[in-house]
């Protein structure tokens, strides 16, 4: 692609007469800019979200890591300055301690393991349930498979916050799962079921199902059944059949769903607080402790940043089964 | 009148060893007994009884729909028959599973399974059955032998080509040695030049391990260059059963006529009914047609006879003739040139157009016909066949 080119749609713009062609003598300039920098046709396309994560993303994150490196003050805002101009020496101090704390206070350590925990546990449940449903859309009728998509997508549609509420009352001592048990007659006292740990399984694998379902459904969806016949025909029983063709031909599937859903459900903030119990310790409720409880930002700042390490391991690993999954499609 | 064409032709032969469909004592390894299969108000196939001998290559030949492919299926236990009975070496098939048949299927996708090695493809039916691993690694190598991919073993499918992929696919189904192995469409998606290497592959394959095929294709001359019998099917029920040359040569109905090859069909009446020749009156020919055997049927009785394009003769010149029988006259529209032979579509009076296929014997031709030449058509007495619906 030459440079030439990219300048005809902008001539278009034209619109005549001395005014017009410093217009287009105008966006010649910035074509020429943005040609110097690499960014035209395509480069253009792909440059435009990356300057997006660049403003909203990566710019705010150089900021909180600037505060995780500050010190705790009583200031507005309540951090001190990494630089300092003193008699013509420029002074950068970056202090470490805050990350030298969050590791060798348990608390941290503790609130970290525990949420890597209680996501693994969740995300499990999460494809215990998920797996037969997305399996039950995928061989449902072609007609049927739409709607009940639609019907797994819909919880969407209401806040988030307002869901995560509607269970609070559900869940409570006198709620309803705890009448409906009583009246059936399997339990005599209500049992405590919110602000436990179970009840962030289940407001996790609740607000998450749809994340495990879509892609679940998607690789099982496509699978050819002339292989589960194959496999039959060859003398395997059904159940069997499952076990050595559709599970590991649904594998992208599930390593995509449980990383969707492991990923957030790592940092989630919300279900804990509101389901879970005081010693529910997560390293999301830890975060919104420090900042807006004890009104550390530094400390708080150091743990968001080690949170984030923490998941891009994961991360990249999702990005690589993905990547392979695009490759294997193209064939 | 007595005799029909099929008598005339079974009689002096005797059944021998290769042809145990003539033997009337012979059991027959497959048995299809009434065999029909509704899907809702659809009848996808319609009272089928088949017999079908050990070692035969035999083929359902017919158009999408026919029901060929869910027959198969039958035989594969991939479906229930809704009425009728299989039997398979004289064991009755109607309650025993896909996974407990005798039978091996080559599916049309070759349904390999895409995370496993060719080699982890074939042995996985030895798997099932528990067969030792030795035996297993013996089998295994001895099949990808036989159909030469052994160098291929370590691949995964999507690393094979479609002639490779479908060489692992009949080695997967013959590994297991199956009383039957069932083949949907086997050769349809390669191209045309695989396809015709493949065919006497697949036949020498078959002679030499001896299983009984059973194969489904729409394609007549897969089904005639490959098949010791076949059946023609027409909307779920088999319209004529045998060998290429019997079906060929002898069509039962219009259908099987047009299905196998081309054929020129002329409506007429008999008109002389003879024990040993028969006259039609076909006024779409524009002549008496002489058959030189007796038919069923009486004098008026409505029928059509059939002749194929290359037991005709084309000729500029009036052919000496001792009768009127079996000559027609009209004007070339349109010649296909082949190459080994031509086509030549001839407008008769009567509106009719025919097809009449010559070789080309000689490169030059002083007196060859073209566009427009006024022609005479003629057949031999005995070249055309009489069909009755």
């Amino acid at each position: 692609m030459s440079g030439r080119d990219h300048h005809k749609p902008f001539g278009l713009a034209r619109s005549g007469g001395i005014e017009g062609l410093s217009d287009a003598a105008a966006m010649h300039v910035v074509t020429q800019w943005l040609n110097r920098l690499g960014l035209r046709g395509r480069g253009l396309v792909i440059g435009i979200p990356y300057f997006w994560y660049l403003l909203f993303f990566l710019i705010p994150f150089v900021f909180v890591l600037k505060i995780a490196l500050s010190e705790a003050a009583y200031s507005v805002p309540p951090f001190t300055d990494l630089t300092e101009w003193a008699e013509g020496a420029l002074k950068i101090t970056l202090n470490l301690a805050n990350f030298d704390y969050i590791f060798s206070d348990s608390l941290y350590v503790t609130a970290y393991l525990n949420s890597v925990r209680i996501a693994a546990i969740s995300t499990l449940l999460t494809l215990l349930v998920g797996y037969p449903m997305a399996y039950a859309i995928a061989r449902a009728e072609r007609s049927w498979r739409a709607p009940l998509l639609m019907l797994v997508i819909l919880p969407f549609w209401t806040s988030f916050l307002i869901r995560v509420y509607a269970w609070m009352s559900l869940l409570q001592d006198n709620g309803l799962v705890n009448s409906v048990l009583m009246n059936i007659g399997i339990i005599d006292s209500p049992i405590r079921i919110l602000n436990t740990d179970f009840a962030v399984f289940l407001g996790i694998v609740y607000s998450y199902l749809p994340f495990m379902i879509l892609p679940l459904y998607s690789t099982l969806e496509k699978m050819d059944l002339s292989l589960l016949e194959a496999a039959e025909d060859l003398g395997c029983r059904p159940f069997k059949a499952f076990w050595r063709i559709t599970l590991p031909l649904s594998l992208p599937g599930i390593i995509a769903g449980c990383l969707l859903v492991f990923i957030p459900a790592v940092g989630e903030f919300v279900i804990p607080e509101l389901l879970g119990g005081p010693d529910t310790l997560m390293i999301g409720k830890v975060l919104w402790q420090e900042f807006f409880s004890n009104r550390d930002w530094p400390v708080a700042s150091a743990v968001a940043i080690a949170l984030l390490l923490l998941l891009v391991i994961p991360i990249m690993i999702f990005q690589h089964v993905q990547a392979k999954q695009q490759e294997a499609e193209k064939r | 009148m007595v005799q029909t064409a099929q008598q005339v032709r079974q009689q002096p032969k005797k059944p021998d060893a290769k042809e145990p469909w003539l033997d009337p004592q012979a059991t027959p390894y497959v048995r299809i007994e009434n065999v029909s299969k509704h899907f809702g108000d659809f009848v996808a196939v319609d009272n089928v009884s088949l017999d079908i001998y050990r070692g035969e290559l035999f083929s359902l030949l017919g158009g999408s729909g026919c029901g060929k492919t869910t027959l198969l299926r039958m035989l594969a236990g991939f479906e229930q028959p809704t009425s009728g009975k299989i039997y398979i070496d004289g064991v009755d098939m109607s309650n025993i599973p896909p996974y407990e048949r005798p039978v091996n299927m080559m599916f049309q996708s070759y349904a390999l399974f895409p995370h496993m090695t060719v080699e982890a493809n074939v042995a996985f039916g030895l798997h099932q059955d528990r067969v030792p691993k030795d035996e297993i690694d013996r089998r295994v190598t001895e099949v990808l032998e036989l159909v030469q991919l052994v160098s291929f073993r370590k691949r995964r499918p999507h690393q094979l080509s479609g002639g490779q992929r479908q060489r692992v696919a009949l080695a997967r189904a013959l590994v297991k040695r199956p009383k039957l192995l069932l083949l949907d469409e086997p050769l349809g998606a390669l191209d045309r030049k695989l396809r015709e290497k493949t065919q006497f592959e697949l036949v020498n394959i078959q002679e030499e391990v001896g299983i009984t095929f059973v194969m489904v294709t729409h394609d007549q001359e897969e089904a005639m260059t490959m098949s010791t019998r076949f059946s023609v099917m027409n909307a779920g029920k088999i319209v004529q059963t045998g060998t290429p040359a019997e079906v060929y040569e002898y069509p039962n109905t219009r259908f099987s006529a047009e299905f196998i090859g081309s054929i020129n069909l002329f409506e007429g009446h008999m008109v002389i009914d003879e024990a040993d020749h028969a006259v039609i009156e076909a006024p779409e020919a524009g002549c008496q047609i002489m058959i030189s055997h007796g038919i069923t049927g009486t004098v008026g009785s409505r029928v059509w006879v059939g002749v194929r394009p290359e037991k005709m003769k084309i000729s500029k010149a009036v052919p000496a003739l001792e009768n009127e029988y079996n000559l027609l006259s009209g004007k070339v529209i349109e010649i296909a040139y082949l190459g080994d032979i031509s086509i030549f579509h001839v407008t008769l009076k009567s509106g009719k157009n025919i097809r009449v296929t010559a070789p080309n014997v000689s490169r030059y031709s002083v007196d060859s016909i073209t566009w427009g030449d006024e022609v005479w058509v003629h057949w031999n007495a005995d070249a055309g066949v009489v069909l009755y619906t």
